[in-house]
């Protein structure tokens, strides 16, 4: 199991059945692949359905079928599909469980910022804003470091994301939530040390008595 | 509504019009029409709409051969060519949230000033914008978007006009038909009249000036 294999492994721990969950594109679509069918879980993609099945090879799309990274797919019984008013209105309102999205940096007082990096990259962010700013839980699925730098910093210094804390950020190496009082380790892998785990990451962690070892 | 050709419909945008699209990446956009649209060279345009795609799809290709002096969309990372002509000052670009934008121009299509939202609040979304504080929460004012032209695909029209979306390839397309002076939309069939009853007729009729039947795919 690569890196990110294993960081979508355990984010889809977190889901309860029946659950309305967004993956974002890249490293959160993999999720989907550790969700066990009888969850029930509905995949909502932001342009405009709910009950995303698998993706489908071309020979087998209807075209005017994708998710939201352009992908052809199949739907689960029970979906919809709608416009994009509707499908912001399910992700504003509050009505979409989880959502889970790459990062960038995410800081001490779990801002994210994941959209651009000024003068580099410029994609814009899409639903990124909504999606942080609406759903009920917010999960950061990314990797620890990126080229060596810590993604877990003091503070953001790209343009956020949302002014709201997220819930989880789940890396290859730890579990991390958080919180009012600032980012406490609720897991940490078996092959990694805590002062090796330190070393990568720039923010402050809190380590906890009950600091659980993760389940890979 | 009117059935016409392509040549026909497009020869009524000008150039500096704004022109909304429909489409997410490549889905649902009505290429026939912006074939036309690079045909006739219409300059200056100001585009809105979800994504640029790509360079040689959709969108894309307006970009691509600089008919565009802004566009107002979410996302432009699937086009370089966007980013390119961005970073260098040739286009304009206003980049908003997806769900800010599309209720902006649900607003500017149902009769409001524009909408208040979360979403952006904190971020440089934020900046110039007014703040209005409603029971101890942020939101900023969004004024509403309308635009001269729409450009919507649907699967199919019957003789009155009335439209039939398809799975994802909806998106935009019913909410910039509201918001726009004149509608033309491209369909890949046209069908009699009570075809499709009252309750799967997604976009009335009477909203649509010109419909257009795709062209073939090459």
């Amino acid at each position: 199991m690569n890196l990110k294999e294993r960081i979508a492994k355990r984010v889809a721990k977190e889901f309860k059945p029946g659950n309305i969950v967004n993956l974002g594109i890249g490293l959160p679509t993999l999720v989907a692949n550790y969700v066990p069918k009888e969850m029930n879980i509905f995949f909502h993609g932001e342009n405009g359905v709910l009950g995303i099945g698998s993706e489908v090879s071309e020979e087998y799309a209807n075209l005017n079928l994708t998710n939201a990274g352009g992908r052809f797919i199949n739907t689960l019984p029970g979906a919809m599909t709608f416009d994009t008013a509707f499908s912001f209105a399910l992700i504003r309102g509050g009505h979409l469980d989880y959502t889970v999205l790459g990062g960038l940096q995410v800081d001490e007082e779990g801002h994210l910022a994941n959209w651009m990096v000024p003068g580099k990259l410029i994609p814009g962010m899409g639903g990124a804003m909504d999606l942080v700013t609406g759903a009920k839980k917010v999960i950061i699925a990314m990797t620890h470091t990126t080229k060596g730098k810590p993604k877990i910093v003091k503070k953001c210094n790209l343009p956020l994301t949302s002014s709201r804390r997220v819930d989880l950020i789940v890396t290859e190496y730890a579990v991390i939530e958080p919180t009012d009082e600032g980012l406490v380790l609720k897991e940490i892998a078996p092959d990694i040390k805590i002062d090796e785990l330190k070393t990568i990451t720039e923010a402050e962690l809190i380590i906890p008595e009950d600091l659980k070892i993760m389940e890979l | 509504m009117k059935v016409v050709k392509a040549e026909e419909a497009i020869s009524f945008v000008n150039d500096g019009d704004s022109i909304m699209i429909g489409g997410f990446l490549t889905v649902g956009t009505p290429e026939t029409l912006i074939d036309e649209l690079i045909k006739q060279n219409k300059k200056n345009l100001t585009i809105i709409c979800n994504d640029t795609s790509f360079e040689d799809k959709g969108i894309g290709r307006l970009i691509f051969h600089k008919l565009a002096k802004k566009v107002i969309t979410s996302h432009i990372g699937t086009n370089k060519e966007t980013q390119r002509q961005y970073i260098e000052k040739e286009l304009e670009v206003e980049l908003v949230p997806q769900g800010t934008l599309i209720e902006q121009i649900r607003a500017g299509g149902v009769g409001l000033g524009g909408i208040l939202t979360p979403t952006g609040i904190g971020t440089v979304v934020e900046n110039g914008k007014q703040i209005i504080e409603i029971d101890n929460k942020k939101y900023i004012l969004e004024k509403a978007i309308k635009g001269k032209v729409a450009l919507v695909k649907a699967k199919r029209s019957d003789h009155l006009g009335n439209l039939q979306f398809e799975f994802t390839a909806r998106n935009f397309n019913p909410i910039i038909a509201m918001a726009a002076e004149l509608v033309i939309v491209e369909v890949d069939e046209i069908v009699p009249a009570g075809t499709f009853g009252p309750d799967d007729v997604h976009l009335p009729g009477a909203l649509v000036d010109y419909v257009v039947i795709r062209r073939n795919e090459k």
